[in-house]
């Protein structure tokens, strides 16, 4: 008996420990759009998203999949990607069929340019209207019929004040000799080399392969000062105080700095990338208009507005902006001032050849090293050569000794 | 019982902290205020509260289990099976036999992966039925777990007596009351070594599971898609429950076993 009522009492202590924080059902903007239109019929969505990239309700925020299931009896399977290039991959193998996804600005000019998505109806997406004027028909989607903008920001400096002298303002930080083995780095090559062209004054979208050899040229002069090639340690690394410098996007710098007061964030004056991911219908989804009403529901102001909350990027929700707090919405880094946005650049589709030099060009980066380890592959060869002769030779020793 | 020198007290001491320091550190950080995974700011329980609230991550999990749970039980039926058809084979014929299924343990994962995910693509082209999903990841999780089975039933089956056996069928018993009563124990604790290898594996596989899994996920995939950002707190909690889980029943089994030794000490 003592044992049933202590495990009672247990489960009861567990239960309050996990129980759910109250959440009110949301309210949409426009009440005439008819949301219930597939209740009752057992629809499920595939949505494939960026990981840790929407509201799930961990931070008392909305859970925005569940609010969604709630209004339209729509089932929602929700499963997350690392890379554009992974999502890419995935959906070419044809191994899954998607109905919505959010790839970033050249991944969809690739995508739409191979036929990929599909045009979307924007009669079931009346909330694109909500959507600020300057996001729309980009040069990845000129016309805007492909994609609907999910969150952008731009890339910049987080640098550590304490360990930084004077103000960053410019690429150039990031080759200083003086912060040798305390800058980090990109670890992918289109961000890595987008540096690279901007710090030579070019467009980070090269039109030949000299370009980008010069910009490998670069990189590899900035090896010397470069602590390593990291892309999410940067957040532990930063907030740590183990590195000075290193190249991320706006939307997370808010989070290091959150962490970390001695952090700040700094847009180099020669430009930078501007990105968008935004929200496209594969061309092979059977669940179309569905899909075209989770895109609506994202856009609703509530909906974004939780959003940007939990994935810290800046919303192209112009209602949502409005609702922020004020220093978010006033703030430089989630919204950087008109002049600072003329200035920058998105990526656009580069040419398969060029692709193929940028990846050649990166891992000559990667492998490169100013002291040369030639000798490091000979050497360990050599070394394995021995290893086996000194095998075979005592093997053969020991079967002279017993064949006496 | 010896005293160790002070050179192998380090030695022992360094080997397990290897192991055990990194999983220290993240049951500690799961408790961690902030998101840090560096600083320790406080304590709290919100990332467990969390993860009970967790969609995504749960049904991560969920599916990895059942997958787990079912691939290991019908590898362990089908591989027990063939290691008994394989060890009645002539000599050549087993031979030939066992090493064809040693290719699937000694190929990369990612080639196994890729060679499924396109026979996967031409069978749903086929029959154009979506397949992806639970039917390829069973399929694929149960490929790559039956040569372990093999390889663990064979060595038992090879190491037991056919004459208990031959001496059940002489003392009345039919062929499969004989199986059951007399090999199956005796294969027992291959068969349940070989079922944990197979839970084991299949939980931790990435790769194979990466390209079959079509629209769902499971627990690997779950969390490697968070790297962009940053892999979130409640995986530290979920991987402290997990080791807390298999922890305790380790010790459970061990305390099972030490007292049936007693046992049987006693009795002789």
């Amino acid at each position: 008996m003592k044992k049933v009522v202590s495990f009672v009492v247990s489960a009861l202590l567990l239960a309050t420990v996990f129980a759910l924080p109250a959440q009110a059902a949301i309210t949409p903007d426009d009440p005439s759009y008819n949301w219930e239109r597939f209740k009752g019929q057992d629809v499920t969505l595939n949505v494939y998203n960026w990981g840790l990239y929407i509201s799930d309700g961990s931070d008392g925020g909305m859970d925005i999949n569940k609010e969604f299931e709630d209004l339209t009896g729509i089932k929602v399977n929700y499963t997350t990607y690392d890379t554009n290039e992974s999502l890419y991959a995935k959906l070419k193998s044809g191994g899954a069929n998607y109905d919505v996804i959010v790839p970033s600005d050249y991944m969809i000019g690739k995508m739409s340019k191979e036929g990929m998505l599909a045009k979307l109806n924007f009669d079931n997406i009346p909330n694109f209207a909500m959507i600020g004027e300057q996001y729309k028909g980009l040069d990845y989607d000129p016309n805007a019929e492909y994609s609907v903008p999910y969150t952008w920001g731009v890339v910049g400096i987080v640098y550590n004040k304490t360990m930084v002298k004077g103000t960053i303002d410019s690429w150039n930080a990031l080759w200083d000799e003086q912060y040798k083995g305390n800058v980090l780095m990109f670890n992918n090559s289109r961000d890595a080399f987008a540096i690279a062209f901007k710090k030579l004054g070019m467009s980070l979208n090269p039109s030949s392969a000299d370009e980008i050899q010069k910009a490998a040229q670069e990189l590899k002069k900035q090896k010397g000062v470069v602590q390593a090639y990291v892309m999410d340690e940067i957040f532990d690394k930063m907030e740590g105080g183990e590195a000075a410098l290193a190249p991320y996007y706006a939307g997370d710098a808010i989070t290091m700095i959150g962490e970390n007061p001695d952090l700040a964030f700094a847009i180099p004056k020669e430009g930078t990338n501007y990105f968008v991911d935004a929200m496209c219908v594969p061309a092979t989804s059977t669940q179309k208009e569905a899909a075209e009403m989770y895109i609506n529901f994202m856009c609703e102001t509530q909906v974004a507005l939780a959003n940007c909350e939990f994935i810290g990027y800046s919303t192209p929700q112009v209602n949502a902006e409005e609702l922020l707090p004020d220093e978010l919405k006033n703030s430089p880094i989630m919204y950087p001032p008109k002049e600072v946005l003329a200035n920058t650049e998105t990526f656009n589709v580069l040419p398969d050849e060029l692709n193929q030099a940028m990846d050649e060009a990166w891992s000559d980066v990667k492998s490169y090293d100013e002291k040369g380890n030639d000798l490091l592959i000979p050497g360990v060869l050599a070394i394995a050569v021995v290893g086996i002769a000194v095998v075979f030779w005592r093997k053969s020793v020991k079967k002279k000794r017993n064949d006496y | 019982m010896k005293k160790m020198g002070a050179f192998s007290k380090l030695y022992l001491v360094l080997i397990f902290s290897f192991m055990y320091l990194p999983i220290a550190v993240m049951a500690v950080f799961s408790f961690n205020q902030s998101k840090s995974r560096t600083l320790f700011t406080g304590f709290t329980l919100g990332w467990y509260q969390s993860l009970f609230h967790n969609d995504m991550i749960l049904s991560a999990l969920g599916l990895s289990l059942v997958i787990a749970l079912v691939s290991s039980v019908i590898a362990t039926v089908l591989g027990t099976m063939a290691s008994i058809g394989i060890y009645s084979m002539r000599r050549t014929v087993r031979g030939v036999i066992m090493n064809v299924s040693y290719m699937p343990v000694i190929n990369p994962e990612i080639i196994t992966g890729v060679s499924m995910m396109l026979l996967f693509v031409v069978v749903k082209n086929s029959i154009h039925l979506q397949i992806f999903g639970i039917p390829t990841l069973l399929v694929a999780h149960i490929t790559f777990n039956l040569p372990y089975v093999i390889f663990n039933v064979s060595p038992k089956l090879r190491q037991m007596d056919i004459r208990m056996w031959e001496a059940a069928l002489d003392l009345g018993c039919t062929p499969i009351q004989a199986f059951f009563k007399v090999v199956l124990p005796e294969l027992m604790p291959a068969i349940l070594s070989s079922f944990l290898i197979c839970l084991t594996y299949s939980i931790d596989d990435f790769i194979i599971s990466y390209f079959t899994s079509g629209t769902m996920q499971t627990l690997p995939i779950a969390i490697y898609s968070m790297t962009r950002k940053k892999v979130s707190p409640e995986i530290n909690a979920l991987s402290t429950i997990l080791f807390v889980v298999i922890f305790t029943i380790i010790l459970l089994i061990n305390a099972k076993d030490s007292r049936n030794e007693k046992k049987n000490a006693v009795r002789i």
